[in-house]
């Protein structure tokens, strides 16, 4: 549990993050968070609220909006996601999920920074945030590093090689994301395409997707790309996605058929998931998740 | 059976037939990516530890452990012989097995016995022991030695440093946990 004066410090953040938005003339929006389908996702799995579920990122209503002609909104909210639990996790998160038409991933990950460091600055922390021993410079522009060359740089294994070995999730954590972002923020970019289901690919380059992760101390802060448009290429990844689902026993749920039909309408645009929680471990230097939260499920 | 989901310090899982302590534990998962639970294990017969991480989809038997409160009747050679106060079922160990506990185990003396499918893996004694010295040197007034402590021999063959007035046939409060004298017992 958070003290009453941590618990002042987060809201002056979240008020410094819709100060920053409110700034660059973004909309804040409010969607459903129980709804009848969810993005297929093969290893998030949706909490059930009777028939329906409840949402695990906004994602699929916030493109609905893009399509109805919002070119920049925002949107601060409650996601969850079944058996999530640990020092950097909780099943209930708050989620700051942001889409920006007419730019793509390399102008989000500028537009990050950009908030980042307002927020620093806003809150009173300045260009450096120490994080247990480490002292984090947010003085842009941050490294940006393609995930094959993380795997080079940090892992025994090459990309591909844990690819089809099935151990990419497994060597990024062990082996790699403890070296991410220990003296400045940095940019994991240019997933394999399997791993960025409803992102755009890279034009010249189809086996990769336009996904980035940001990281700051070794925390997993933000996941953006550019995003996909094309109704019918998203239909067959989710029916993909659909069949890694099934095959672990799980049951997909119905197709979200409502916003594939208006992922037409959907401009380019990028758009991105944010953690706050994580943002507040690091930016109020807190070792677990617990200590910036009301209350843990645990305590309830 | 126990899934992946459900580890968490402590928790004493079936692994290839032998039972596991979980000593150390760490959910980690990439937002979009696979769940990992990171171990740290103890094999429960051997003591061995080491680190094994495991994915949502492992599964474990729950192991067949039961701790029996018995009592110490006699030892012959290296056996010890040990009855259920419950059943009275009687068991056997042998020395190695008990490890340390050799040095402060007596007739009668009741203790916590860990059964792995009804084998006894582990034998857990009280925290404080009393034993009564069987043979101590006499103490030398004009010991000059500078030493504020000698060493006895207690009724199981155990030798201890105590203060230097302690005297045979007096009965002494031993922790177990290290061995240590912790005061003289008034009868």
């Amino acid at each position: 549990m958070n003290s009453i004066s941590g618990l002042k410090r987060r809201a002056a953040l979240v008020q410094a993050i819709r100060q920053f938005f409110f700034d660059r003339d973004y909309l804040e929006v409010d969607t459903p968070v129980r709804l009848p389908c969810v993005a297929p996702e093969p290893y998030i799995e949706p909490v059930r609220s009777g028939n329906w579920f409840l949402q695990t990122s906004p994602e699929l209503c916030m493109k609905r909006l893009l399509a109805a002609g919002a070119p920049r909104i925002y949107q601060i909210s409650k996601c969850f996601r079944r058996g999530e639990r640990g020092n950097k996790h909780l099943s209930e998160f708050t989620m700051l999920e942001w889409y920006h038409a007419g730019i793509d991933y390399m102008g989000l990950m500028n537009e990050c920074e950009e908030l980042l460091a307002f927020l620093a600055e806003a809150i009173g922390l300045g260009s450096l945030v120490p994080y247990n021993e480490m002292r984090i410079s947010l003085k842009r522009p941050w490294q940006r590093l393609a995930v094959a060359d993380a795997f080079r740089s940090y892992a025994p294994v090459s990309m591909e090689e844990a690819l089809s070995a099935n151990t990419f999730d497994e060597v990024l954590v062990t082996s790699i994301e403890p070296h991410l972002g220990k003296e400045e923020p940095i940019f994991l970019f240019d997933y394999p395409a399997s791993l960025g289901a409803l992102a755009r690919l890279k034009k010249n380059d189809p086996g990769c997707a336009e996904r980035f992760e940001l990281y700051a101390a070794g925390l997993e802060i933000a996941n953006g790309f550019s995003e996909l448009v094309d109704p019918a290429e998203q239909r067959s990844r989710f029916m993909q996605d659909r069949e890694k689902i099934k095959a672990q026993g799980r049951d997909p749920g119905p197709l979200p058929e409502r916003f594939l039909e208006e992922l037409e309408y959907m401009p380019d645009a990028a758009g991105i998931a944010l953690g706050i929680d994580r943002l507040a471990m690091f930016l109020f230097n807190a070792e677990t998740i617990d200590k910036v939260i009301s209350f843990t499920p645990e305590e309830l | 059976m126990y899934s992946a989901s459900d580890l968490r310090k402590g928790l004493k899982v079936s692994i290839d037939g032998e039972p596991f302590i979980v000593t150390e534990f760490e959910f980690s998962k990439p937002g979009k990516g696979q769940a990992l639970y990171r171990t740290k294990l103890r094999n429960m017969i051997t003591g061995n530890s080491f680190e094994r991480t495991f994915r949502s989809s492992d599964k474990f038997e729950k192991p067949d452990l039961e701790e029996r409160t018995m009592q110490f009747l006699y030892s012959q050679g290296k056996e010890f012989h040990f009855m259920d106060t419950i059943s009275f079922e009687q068991i056997t160990i042998m020395e190695e097995q008990l490890e340390d506990n050799v040095k402060y185990l007596i007739d009668n003396m009741e203790v916590q016995i860990l059964l792995f499918e009804n084998r006894p893996i582990g034998v857990t004694i009280p925290m404080f022991v009393n034993l009564t010295v069987t043979k101590s040197e006499p103490w030398a007034k004009g010991d000059t030695s500078g030493s504020d402590t000698k060493p006895v021999t207690v009724e199981t063959g155990y030798v201890l440093q105590v203060p230097p007035f302690i005297e045979e046939g007096d009965k002494i409060q031993i922790d177990t946990r290290t061995g240590e004298y912790l005061t003289r017992v008034k009868e």
